[in-house]
Parts: C-alpha cells; structure tokens; sequence
C-alpha cells in the first residue's frame, strides 16, 4: 500500500477498484508525465467555462448587426474584428463551443449506444447474426466519412440535429466493431461462465457482467473520438450542411471568409477556436493512449 | 501462385461488399424526406404540373423504390450509372472528367505527406525523449488536428496572396491552355506531349494544395513511423547489427525501418482513402475541378444518380487501396508467403 511501489504510471482502467487516495495519486503521477495531457485538460476545461458564461464573457451578443462596422480588422473595440454584417467575432467565437461541444459529445455517445447494443448482440449471439451485423459495418466504414455523412445531412436537409445524425449514422461501426470483440474476449472469462453456470439468463449476464467490464476502453475510444466528431462537424458545417447562416458555428464562420478572402480575420479566429478544441481532445487521448498501450510504456 | 489466389479471393469478397454499398446510397438517396423535384427544377417550372409529371417519369421517380433500385442496377451491370440530374449528362462521363483531377491531387499529397512524416518519424525515434522529439510529435498531433478546410484557406491567404510564394487556385495558369488529355493528370499528360510550360505550371500549382492535403498524412506517418520505428529498435537483431560495427544509417534505415514499414503501409493506404474524402473540403477553396466538388454540388441539389455513383466510386477506390496494402504486406514480409 506504500505510495511508491511504481514509477511507470498505471493504466487508469485499472485503478478502479483501488482506494480513493492511491487512485489520486496514480491520476497525479500520469498527469505529471504527461504535460501535453495536462494543457489538452486546461483548453477543454476553459472551453467549458467560455462555452457556460458566453452571455457574460461577449462583450457584444452574437446576432447583433452593426452593418456600418462590417469587416473591420482587429481592434481595441472588435478583438478579432468584424464580419460582413458587423457582427463581433470575438463574441460569436465564445459562443461558438456551445454549438460545437455538445455536437461532437451527441455524435459520440449516440455511436457508441447504437454501436455497444449491436456490437454486444453480435458478440452474445454470434451466428448468422454476428456474420450480417460485421458486414453491414464493413460496408458502411467501405464510405468516407465525410462523402457519406455528406449525403445524409444533404437529404435530410440542412439543420444542426440533421448534421448531428447524419454523423451518427456514419460513426457508429466503429464501436459496433469494438464492442463485439471485447465481448467475445470478455465471454471467455471464468467469471461468465460462472454467471451461466448458475443460471443468470443471457440478458443479465450481458447487462450486468459483461458490459461494466467493457466499458474502460469504450471510455477511451469515446474521449479520443470527440476531436474528430468535432472536426468532422465543422467541416459539416462549413459545406453549409449544418446551422443555418446566423448561427455563431465555427465551421460556418470559416467558410464566411471563403467570401472575403483579404479580410483574413473573417476566417482565421473560427478556425484557431477549432483547431484548439481539437488539438486538446487529441493531446489528452494520446495520452490515455500511450499510458494503455503496454508495448509503448516499455519502450519508454 | 499462392498470391494470385489471395488476390482473386479477396476480389470476390468485394462483390458482395460493393452490393450492399449500392444498397446503402439508393437507401440514403431515397428514404428521406428531401424531395428531388424542388432541389433541381426552378419555382415556376414547379407550378407547371406537366413539368414536374415529366421530370417525375424522366427519372423514374414515379414508380415503387425497389424498382426503382432494380433499375439501376439492371443499368449498373451494363456499365450505365444513370444520367446526373444537374449536368444532364451520363454520371460515368461526369466521373471520368473530374476524377483525374482529384486522382492527381490526393497522389501528390500523399507523396507529400508520406515525405515529410517518415522523415519526421524517424528523427523522432532515433532521438527518442529528446526535445526535438517532443517538438515533433507535438507537430504531427497539430497535424491530425487542423481543420483541413481551414489551413487551406489560410495557406491561400498568406502563402499566395501575401507572399506571393505558390500560385493561387486552378490547375494551370489563368488562360493557359492545358496540353492535349491523355490520362486527365496534367502532370502526365503534359509530360508526354513535351510541354514543359504546363508541366511547370501544373506541378507549380499542385504544391500548395497537397501541402495542405498533405498536413494530415503527414501527422499519421510520423506517429506510426515512430511507434513501429521504437518497437522494432528495442529487438535483439538491432543489437546484433550495432554489435558487429554497422553504423547508426545504416541500422536505422536497412535493417530497423524495412521491418517498421507495415503499419506504416497500412496507414498511408488508410490516409489515401480519406484524401479522396478530404478534397471534399479543399476543392471548393482551391477551385479544383476534381470528384470532392462534384460531390458537393451532387449533394446539394439531391442530384442522386450522380451522389449514388461518386459514392460507390470512391468507395471502390476505398477497396482497392486496401487491396493493395494487403498484396504490398506479401511482397515485404516474407514470413506471410508461407503461411
């Protein structure tokens, strides 16, 4: 139990059944070996805040127009300058992450719910079932991402849900595939086994033994996914399949300064708001990464 | 022999595998609630009733779904993709005309990015922890992490409207006549008919965008260079190789990095695919005629021959890379030949 009984940092699935303070101190040790980890936190965490208190950090509301102020470089007054209607870029940058967190969050997590239920049946009930379920994901990850996501938000139509399902749709196998084979490699184990043996039905087994013991890497995959859900959407968006024109989306905002190609501020500050959202997403997933994968950590 | 047998194997698997991406982009095309007739005919030609009957018949679009699906796929087995709704012409002429483009594009840029990451990749392992390593593997997340539609438009703005060091959008020159099409790469084609002008101009004008194309790659393979690279370092034979005097070069490059190179092919034939995706987002920036704007502009007027037809091209594409990362696995570990 003493403090010190390693120095390589423990792989956080792990540590869930250990003690609260041994667990805080084998968070703080990886955070300590990892500073690209620790600054990916510090972004999201302030994109977070900006995102809640928009209405209180914008010095200027996202929609007001002041189209005799329109395109004007950045200044005391506008930060990061105005747009082709006068709107403040600053302001409509703070409340872009409200449009842009939680899109990539829904993408994830509705993936991964329909990508975990059908994964886990493959995995229980194997068969012809498993066999059609593993096929039909080969054939819709045989689609790039964007291609397909493109023509599902385009006949759907245009708005910020459709955007949000036409990635779903696109994103799910990936769990599907994941969760299948942390199923079967969970089904083998003695404690399932133990679980049939003694009569639990199939369900019960599914929902209470196998899923809890899937769930870390899922976790994982989940956090190291949210930067490119969130990538792909603004790319969604910039195509002009997502939010309609006014919305203060970042993706959109990008594509505002296609127009105004020498007011280079039009699409420069959208852009580094995504490019720092993403960049954290994937610095704290490289780290989670690297301190999971075995093979790494002996090589270091 | 034994190769020739994967090969025709795994060419059979993809029959059923293109089927159900056939089935896939009717579905998308068809079970939604977007109707067709108002994205392609104008407001008045919509209060016309014989307009829209017409058009209705014309494409079919007034009989049962699975018809309409077994139509099409009557037409398919004849090599006949339907005719865009937008272009009006057949989608197989439409493809052929812009994918050259983006063919040219999506190569360079691997070429590019492949460069930059091995080189990256190894620096980064052979000086493992050092700063230089962790600058470049912040680089390569920085990399993987910019919006692609975005650096392309920054790069646009500073690179060629500022500076003036690239030109700026197009495939050649404004005005220049492009040498005679033999193969739709510019570069290619105005290399056999002697051009050297066009040729100038089109490689000149390829760099910016496959730079930019690139970045993403660029990110992939060196990160995988280096993890493969690490692996491979940490082996007994690396030992041997130092042992009996060889220098660093010559370890790093003839005996560590050929072993390392698996997954290293496998991500680029990965990344190659996602290219094709990806010019999608630069296209429209770069004004480059290629299958990404066609997609676009495909999907936006729910033009569906022609999103049916992009779809199951670059998803074909998307197979046939995998196909030969597979066959480029035999050629360079020996050890699967026997197995």
């Amino acid at each position: 139990m003493s403090a010190t009984s390693t120095t390589t940092p423990q792989p956080l699935a792990l540590t869930a059944a250990r003690p609260a303070r041994k667990r805080m101190q084998t968070i703080m040790r990886f955070l300590r070996a990892n500073p690209l980890v620790v600054i990916g936190l510090v972004i999201v965490l302030a994109w977070i805040v900006i995102s809640l208190l928009a209405p209180l950090l914008a010095p200027y509301g996202p929609l007001q127009q002041r189209v005799v102020n329109r395109l004007k470089p950045p200044s005391a007054v506008n930060w990061f300058g105005t747009d082709q209607l006068g709107r403040d870029i600053f302001s409509r940058v703070l409340y872009g992450g409200r449009i842009s967190l939680p899109a990539g969050l829904l993408v994830v997590l509705g993936a991964g719910v329909i990508g975990v239920l059908l994964g886990a049946l493959a995995g229980m009930i194997g068969g012809w079932f498993d066999e059609i379920v593993m096929r039909v994901t080969e054939v819709f990850m045989a689609f790039p991402t964007i291609i397909l996501a493109m023509a599902v938000a385009a006949a759907l139509g245009p708005s910020l849900f459709n955007a949000v399902l036409a990635m779903v749709v696109v994103w799910w196998p990936t769990y599907a595939r994941m969760m299948r084979g942390l199923v079967l490699s969970v089904k083998s184990e003695l404690y399932v086994e133990a679980a049939r043996v003694v009569g639990v039905p199939p369900w019960r087994i599914l929902w209470r033994t196998v899923l809890p013991n899937c769930m870390a890497p899922l976790v994982v995959l989940g956090t190291i996914d949210l930067g490119s859900a969130i990538l792909v959407f603004a790319g969604l968006s910039f195509l002009g399949l997502g939010s309609d024109p006014a919305t203060p989306e970042w993706g959109r905002m990008v594509s505002d300064g296609v127009q105004f190609f020498d007011q280079w501020w039009v699409a420069a500050f959208p852009g580094l708001a995504i490019c720092t959202l993403v960049i954290a997403f994937n610095f704290i997933g490289d780290g989670i990464r690297d301190a999971l994968d075995p093979r790494l950590r002996k090589g270091l | 022999m034994s190769i020739l047998r994967y090969i025709l194997r795994r060419m059979l698997l993809t029959i059923p595998l293109l089927l159900g991406i056939t089935l896939i982009a009717f579905a998308i095309s068809h079970a939604v609630p977007a109707d067709p007739v108002a994205a392609n005919l104008s407001q008045s030609a919509m209060s016309d009733p014989t307009i829209v009957a017409a058009f209705r018949a014309e494409w079919g679009l007034d009989r049962p779904v699975h018809e309409q699906y077994l139509t099409y796929m009557g037409n398919l087995l004849q090599g006949n993709l339907g005719r865009s709704i937008k272009s009006r012409r057949p989608v197989l002429d439409d493809l052929r005309q812009y994918l050259p483009a983006t063919i040219e594009l999506a190569t360079a840029a691997t070429l590019v990015g492949t460069s930059i990451g091995l080189l990256f990749g190894i620096i980064s392992a052979v000086r493992r922890n050092s700063l230089l390593d962790f600058g470049v593997r912040t680089l390569s997340l920085v990399g993987v992490s910019l919006p692609v539609f975005w650096l392309a438009l920054i790069a646009l703005q500073v690179l060629y409207a500022r500076l003036g060091w690239f030109p700026g959008p197009g495939r050649l020159e404004v005005g220049m006549e492009p040498p005679p099409r033999l193969t739709g790469l510019l570069t290619v084609d105005s290399l056999a008919a002697g051009d050297w002008n066009a040729l100038r101009s089109a490689v000149s004008h390829l760099m910016l965008p496959s730079l930019v194309l690139g970045s993403f790659t660029a990110g992939l393979v060196t990160r995988v260079t280096r993890s493969a690279l690490l692996e491979v370092l940490g082996l007994e034979y690396i030992r041997t190789a130092y042992a009996k005097g060889l220098v660093e070069r010559v370890v790093i490059l003839r005996h560590a990095l050929r072993n390392a190179l698996i997954p290293v092919i496998t991500v680029i034939g990965f990344s190659y695919g996602n290219l094709l995706a990806g010019t999608v987002l630069t296209e429209t920036i770069f004004a480059w005629p290629g299958i990404g704007w066609y997609a676009y502009r495909a999907s936006t007027s729910l033009d569906f021959p022609a999103i049916m037809g992009v779809s199951m091209l670059i998803a074909l594409i998307f197979i046939i890379t995998n196909l030969i990362v597979d066959i480029l696995y035999f050629v360079l570990d020996p050890r699967l030949r026997v197995a």
